[in-house]
């Protein structure tokens, strides 16, 4: 086991590179460097000697790969630049609106949970009959419409007509977090409660569960003493799978109820073109995946002896 | 025992005719959006890009049934030339994800050696990230309408595809057939394009079907942000997007395009499963018995 954490732990690094060479390079991509951005903000019109001076002193005339080290020597020390837009330093903005949005991200995911896996568990036990049925249908609805139109649907009936919740959401409250989160919950909660009902499915047919009806053990004792455990893990790990879908639907939800995290500190950055702010979100928003994604396969490992046996004997 | 599984034949059987309806009847309806979409133009009660400021925000009524928008404009007129925008860019997408996964995963399998290992590993740094994170920092990069979404989408989407037709491709690969295609002098663009092309498609074909809806909302959720479409273009995202400060007052500027986005999406989807269903072995044995 320990063996394996250490090798997965090597893999990270190669793969931490080229989310950091990528994000560098569409930086250099965009075409327009600090430079020629300050030079567009003060409308000042230089003549090419000065912007070459300029670039010198910053080190932009060195060739790409150069820059690109010296780039993540900076970045090793949390410096990833200053916004074209505000001036302010990007990683320390960055780093305080991170919070908000994981408290979104985890409002969201908790609710997943209450809503997926009690009704994913009752379809595949009320397996076609009206009971699954109306589930489905409710989880199929819930996938077809797109988040935005979840978002602003929501608001409309709840914090325009009932007046349940407030409209913007800029203070960090529980109230204020339900109808983001609630969005958020309904298109993944759609989506899972399917792989809920499938995985229980194929828990339910297996002949344990046979046999234990064969020895007169009460169906309730097999569903949440053995079926439920078994199936666990699965539903574990594609909860966190989901976590990319949700890295990339936080920036529309946090823009429309104007929830201050970093989904629409993005948002609000590519309409401004502010890259270095771009490059922020986008390298970050890889590394917290890729890190969700190795300690799922980790927890797998712990959480499952079977896959922990068959991996350390290869 | 024969009885026993003539019993499930049967079964079967039914299941399958059951399975051939609802596959017709959601063929027709996916014809009758496509036709919408197509004749738009002919079918819009007004001109799209008309404006009458005398008109503007008016309710919906009989004379424009999804009300005006802040311009005057008819909402469904808007609304229906706006589902061709969002339905063209979106099956444009899907069928270039298609041929270039198919195309990327058939070739790397079949040929192997190094090409293969390049664009698997490059697959793998593709799926290593968050798609949609991704795609906006493409689109914001691109920075030009409806086609930069579509390549951003293109982009964190092709790997996917380049997967199943490449695991379809090694199974096909060594069989029999394939070596007496090969003694028999077939070269290998033949055998691609003759032989294992049309046995791999299947699942390819499902799975891009299954994913037009998905990639509908998507494209569509770009274009709200503003990444898509730009305005003077009706597209479904941006005209939702525009309209998001009057919902207050006027909803029925974002509910109208909303509503025609979820339509389109739950026809996509519902054909797609079914196709699913379909082409799934289980239910197709019956044609084996």
């Amino acid at each position: 086991m320990k063996k394996y954490v250490i090798r997965r732990l090597l893999q990270l690094i190669p793969i931490l590179l080229v989310i950091t060479f990528l994000s560098f390079g569409m930086m250099r991509l965009a075409g327009s460097d600090a430079v020629l951005q300050k030079m567009e903000n003060t409308g000042m019109v230089v003549s090419q000697e000065v912007i070459d001076k300029a670039r010198a002193e910053l080190g932009l005339d060195k060739p790409f790969l150069t820059q690109y080290f010296v780039w993540l020597g900076n970045l090793l020390r949390g410096d990833m630049g200053t916004s074209y837009i505000s001036g302010q330093e990007v990683f320390p903005t960055f780093i305080s609106k991170l919070p908000v949005t994981l408290l979104l991200t985890l409002a969201s995911i908790l609710l997943t949970i209450v809503i997926s896996i009690p009704l994913g568990v009752l379809a595949a036990v009320k397996q076609n009959r009206v009971t699954d049925y109306l589930i489905r249908f409710c989880s199929f609805l819930g996938n077809s419409m797109p988040n935005f139109f979840v978002a602003l649907l929501l608001m409309y009936f709840f914090a325009i007509r009932l007046k349940l919740f407030p409209v913007i959401a800029s203070e960090v409250t529980l109230q204020n977090v339900a109808l983001p989160a609630f969005t958020l919950a309904i298109a993944m909660s759609a989506k899972y409660l399917r792989q809920v009902r499938a995985t229980v499915l194929d828990e339910l047919n297996k002949e344990y569960v046979t046999g234990a009806k064969a020895r007169g053990v009460r169906f309730s004792v097999t569903l949440f003493g053995s079926v439920l455990r078994a199936s666990l893990v699965t539903i574990i790990t594609l909860l966190t799978l989901s976590i990319g879908s949700l890295l990339g639907g936080t920036a529309i939800v946090e823009s429309i109820f104007l929830w201050d995290g970093v989904g629409k500190l993005a948002v609000d950055a590519i309409n401004m073109r502010d890259y270095p702010m771009i490059q922020a979100y986008v390298m970050w928003m890889a590394i917290i995946y890729v890190c969700v994604n190795l300690i799922t396969d980790l927890s797998y490992r712990v959480l499952d002896p079977r896959i922990r046996l068959g991996g350390e004997e290869t | 025992m024969s009885q026993g599984k003539n019993v499930t034949v049967r079964k079967q059987k039914i299941k399958k005719k059951h399975i051939k309806a609802r596959l017709a009847f959601f063929l027709f309806l996916t014809v009758l959006l496509l036709l919408t979409v197509i004749f738009a133009e002919q079918i819009c009660p007004y001109d799209p890009n008309a404006q009458d400021n005398s008109l503007s925000l008016q309710p919906p009524s009989f004379a424009h049934p999804a009300g005006t928008d802040r311009f005057g404009r008819d909402m469904l007129s808007r609304i229906i030339v706006g589902l061709r925008t969002s339905v063209a860019s979106t099956l444009t997408l899907v069928a270039i994800i298609t041929i270039v996964g198919t195309a990327a995963g058939v070739l790397c399998s079949y040929f192997g050696g190094i090409a293969d290992a390049v664009v698997m590993r490059i697959s793998d740094v593709c799926l290593a990230f968050p798609g949609l994170v991704f795609a906006m920092a493409i689109a914001a990069l691109l920075n030009g309408g409806i086609s930069s979404a579509v390549f951003a989408l293109a982009v964190i989407s092709w790997p996917k595809y380049a997967r199943i037709a490449r695991s379809q491709t090694l199974a096909q690969k060594n069989t029999d057939y394939i070596s007496a295609a090969r003694l028999a002098g077939g070269n290998s663009l033949q055998i691609i394009i003759k032989h294992i092309l049309p046995n791999s498609m299947g699942p390819v074909l499902v799975t891009s079907m299954l994913d037009i809806g998905t990639m509908l909302m998507e494209l569509a959720g770009l274009s709200f942000l503003g990444l898509g479409a730009q305005p003077p273009t009706a597209e479904l995202g941006n005209m939702m997007s525009g309209g998001r400060s009057m919902l207050q007052t006027y909803p029925w500027v974002i509910i109208g395009p909303g509503i025609a986005i979820f339509a389109a999406v739950v026809i996509f989807n519902l054909l797609g499963d079914t196709i699913r269903d379909y082409m799934d072995p289980r239910n197709t044995k019956s044609r084996q018995v």
